[in-house]
């Protein structure tokens, strides 16, 4: 990092410099981050605030949308209403001044945790075998090495969902439609040729010599493996998983087509939520803010491993 | 400790030879120094007595045993690398260690520690224990390197040009300290390098390598009075030997000589045929004096004082010379 640092401060820009290009930056980060934060926004709004012309920038912030999102509501008479016991809660008053009570939970959470097995799962799936696919191409003689590893590439030549109707077949036949296992398998087959390609990069980048010592040393190769590559290659299973991770929890077109209940996971459930009761926005947009949190807190906790970039710091030159 | 024999040792990379009909004799103790230039087949020595590259041909004993087909877990060496010999994500402690950890060893924590500050104590890191591998100077990591490879007690610890990296004062030092170290433990080396400083300092044998070919293997004073080649004779000595046509001094060549070798101090002067000096060099502690002998370059030294300047005549006869012939073998 000083290293890094001190080799910049040669050309060190002026303080104008500096003001300009952080004014670009941030400009440039509003305008990519507006849809989001409009997203953000609606999600707190009421229904008939989420569809106001000219659009409101400020309101007053409601968590209707959040409510809505997660429960069914059922529509009662001013009757009915009347006759029913005060409130028991924050939720169930909200939809109270709709004219409606909560009938149960939606099937949000689960969706959502769907995601998180199927995302989670497949990207594990995919580093573990990508990690050590990646280390038998890196240091073993392989024949046909080139040839392979092409192949391996040659799997994302086109789009995946070209093959969707063999997949949906195969899946009908195995009993996989529709679990979560078969998902788990479609996301890492998908992403294991992205997973090899770009670990095996990283991991030519780690000196053998390295294991060598080790091997010496008295290690066996998956000790070696174990205390000396993996610490090592961090840096790259770190991006490797974001970008498995990525793909594997905004993918819509399989899950469309392969879930329907048990394992749908939340990109095909969220659209749904419009049909229930009207153009529910908020709870659209409470749904998709929800959604984009578990990618956000893993991008962040593996930050470090990211920017901290490869330290090849121990070697002599 | 024991024994390491190299016999008639073999190894091709596609159709480069590495390694030629290669035999050496280690005795339990020796401090044996090969010497070579960059590609000569000094770390393919190593890494093929190691178990990490496989030989073609010949066969390798440690301690009186083939070690065709062991692991080199199983081959009891340790090894310091020529590069990359520190673990970045540890701590000098923990790379320090490391061996000591392995499977092989089944030492306990107080053991490990024990031996580990012994070594850092030896190589005089101790204050450093704690730092990242990475936040060394260049000197520091290569003491933790050594110190790798000394925390273990095997069969032979090989170096790969452990000092190469470092500048003249450290390794000067630390040359002094490896053979302190060596001789006290009784240890058996073998130590590859390019500096004939090394070779000649450390060495109780050297070994001279060319093109992956031992051409010459004795004690540093026997190879570097006894050179088996004009080679050889080039590999030690500063200033290097003086090479000419071997009848510039007139008559007396043996018969097939066709190249007088003269080291620096293998000429007296006063006498014989003159020179003209084009250079002197004062060092401080000697003068080099560059000389010109009809056309051929030729390089003295003189007294700390000397007072020629270029321009000068200086007359100039062989005393001990070396003589080869036109494939730089040693003739006479
Ligand atoms: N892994 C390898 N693949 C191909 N050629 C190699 C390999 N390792 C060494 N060589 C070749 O073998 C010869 C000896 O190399 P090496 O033992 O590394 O020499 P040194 O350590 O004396 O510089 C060189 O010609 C080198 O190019
Ligand atoms: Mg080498």
């Amino acid at each position: 990092m000083s290293g890094l640092s001190s080799a910049w401060s040669v050309t060190e820009p002026s303080s104008r410099q500096k003001w300009i290009a952080g004014i670009l930056v941030i400009g440039y980060a509003l305008i990519t981050m507006m849809p989001l934060l409009w997203v953000f926004l609606t999600g707190f709004k009421t229904p008939p605030d989420s569809i106001s012309y000219p659009p409101k920038v400020i309101f007053e912030p409601s968590v209707e949308g959040y409510v809505n999102l997660f429960t069914t509501r059922t529509r009662v008479t001013p009757s009915q209403l009347d006759a029913l016991p005060p409130p028991a809660n924050f939720a169930e008053e909200i939809v109270r001044q709709r004219d409606m009570v909560i009938a149960g939970p939606s099937k949000f959470g689960e969706r959502f945790m769907n995601s998180v097995i199927i995302g989670f799962g497949s990207t594990f799936l995919s580093i573990v075998l990508g990690t050590m696919a990646a280390y038998a191409f890196s240091r073993f003689r392989i024949p046909f090495t080139d040839d392979l590893m092409f192949f391996i590439l040659s799997t994302r030549m086109m789009p995946p969902i070209a093959v969707a109707i063999p997949i949906f077949l195969m899946y009908r036949q195995l009993g996989l439609s529709d679990t979560h296992l078969g998902m788990i398998l479609l996301y890492t087959a998908v992403n294991i040729s992205l997973a090899v390609w770009l670990l095996k990069g990283f991991i030519d980048e780690i000196p053998r010599e390295y294991e060598e010592a080790a091997l010496i040393d008295g290690y066996t190769r998956f000790q070696a493996f174990y205390k000396v590559v993996l610490p090592q290659a961090a840096t790259g299973i770190a991006s490797t998983a974001i970008f498995c991770l990525i793909f594997a929890w905004n993918e819509y077109a399989f899950a469309v087509l392969l879930t329907s209940g048990n394992a749908q996971t939340a990109p095909p459930f969220i659209p749904t939520i419009i049909g229930v009761g009207g153009l529910d926005w908020p709870a659209v947009a409470a749904g998709a803010t929800i959604f984009l949190l578990p990618v956000m807190i893993f991008t962040i906790l593996l930050r470090k491993h990211l920017l901290r970039g490869i330290t090849f710091g121990a070697v002599r030159k | 400790m024991a024994d390491v024999r190299l016999a008639s040792v073999s190894k091709r990379f596609g159709t480069t030879a590495a390694l030629t009909d290669l035999s050496l004799d280690i005795e339990d103790g020796d401090f044996v120094v090969m010497l070579g230039p960059t590609g000569a087949g000094k770390t393919t020595t190593l890494r093929s007595i190691a178990g990490l590259d496989t030989i073609d041909g010949g066969d390798i004993t440690i301690g009186g045993h083939s070690v065709a087909g062991l692991t080199p877990a199983q081959r009891d060496v340790a090894m310091v690398f020529q590069q990359y010999s520190l673990y970045p994500h540890l701590t000098v402690r923990d790379n320090l260690a490391f061996p000591l950890k392995s499977p092989l060893m089944s030492l306990d924590k107080a053991a490990i520690k024990r031996k580990v500050a012994e070594v850092a104590e030896v190589l005089h890191i101790s204050h450093k224990l704690d730092n990242k591998a990475t936040a060394l100077s260049g000197g520091e990591m290569q003491r933790v390197s050594i110190g790798r490879a000394l925390v273990r007690d095997p069969a032979i610890y090989l170096m790969d040009e452990p000092l190469s990296s470092l500048d003249a004062k450290l390794r000067s030092e630390l040359r002094v300290e490896l053979k302190r170290v060596q001789a006290d433990l009784g240890a058996t080396l073998l130590y590859v390098t390019h500096d004939q400083i090394e070779a000649m300092t450390m060495a109780t044998r050297v070994g001279v390598l060319d093109k992956g070919r031992l051409v010459q293997f004795g004690t540093p004073r026997d190879v570097y009075e006894n050179p088996a080649s004009l080679y050889v004779a080039t590999r030690l000595g500063l200033p290097r030997i003086n090479a000419l046509p071997a009848n510039v001094f007139g008559a007396g060549a043996p018969s097939g000589a066709t190249t007088i070798g003269l080291r620096p101090e293998h000429i007296r002067q006063g006498e014989g045929r003159s020179t003209r000096v084009t250079r002197v060099e004062h060092l401080g502690d000697q003068t080099r004096l560059h000389l010109d002998l009809d056309g051929h370059a030729l390089v003295t030294l003189t007294d700390a004082h000397s007072a020629l300047s270029p321009g000068d005549t200086l007359s100039v006869t062989p005393a001990n010379p070396l003589w080869f012939d036109s494939a730089g073998a040693r003739v006479g």
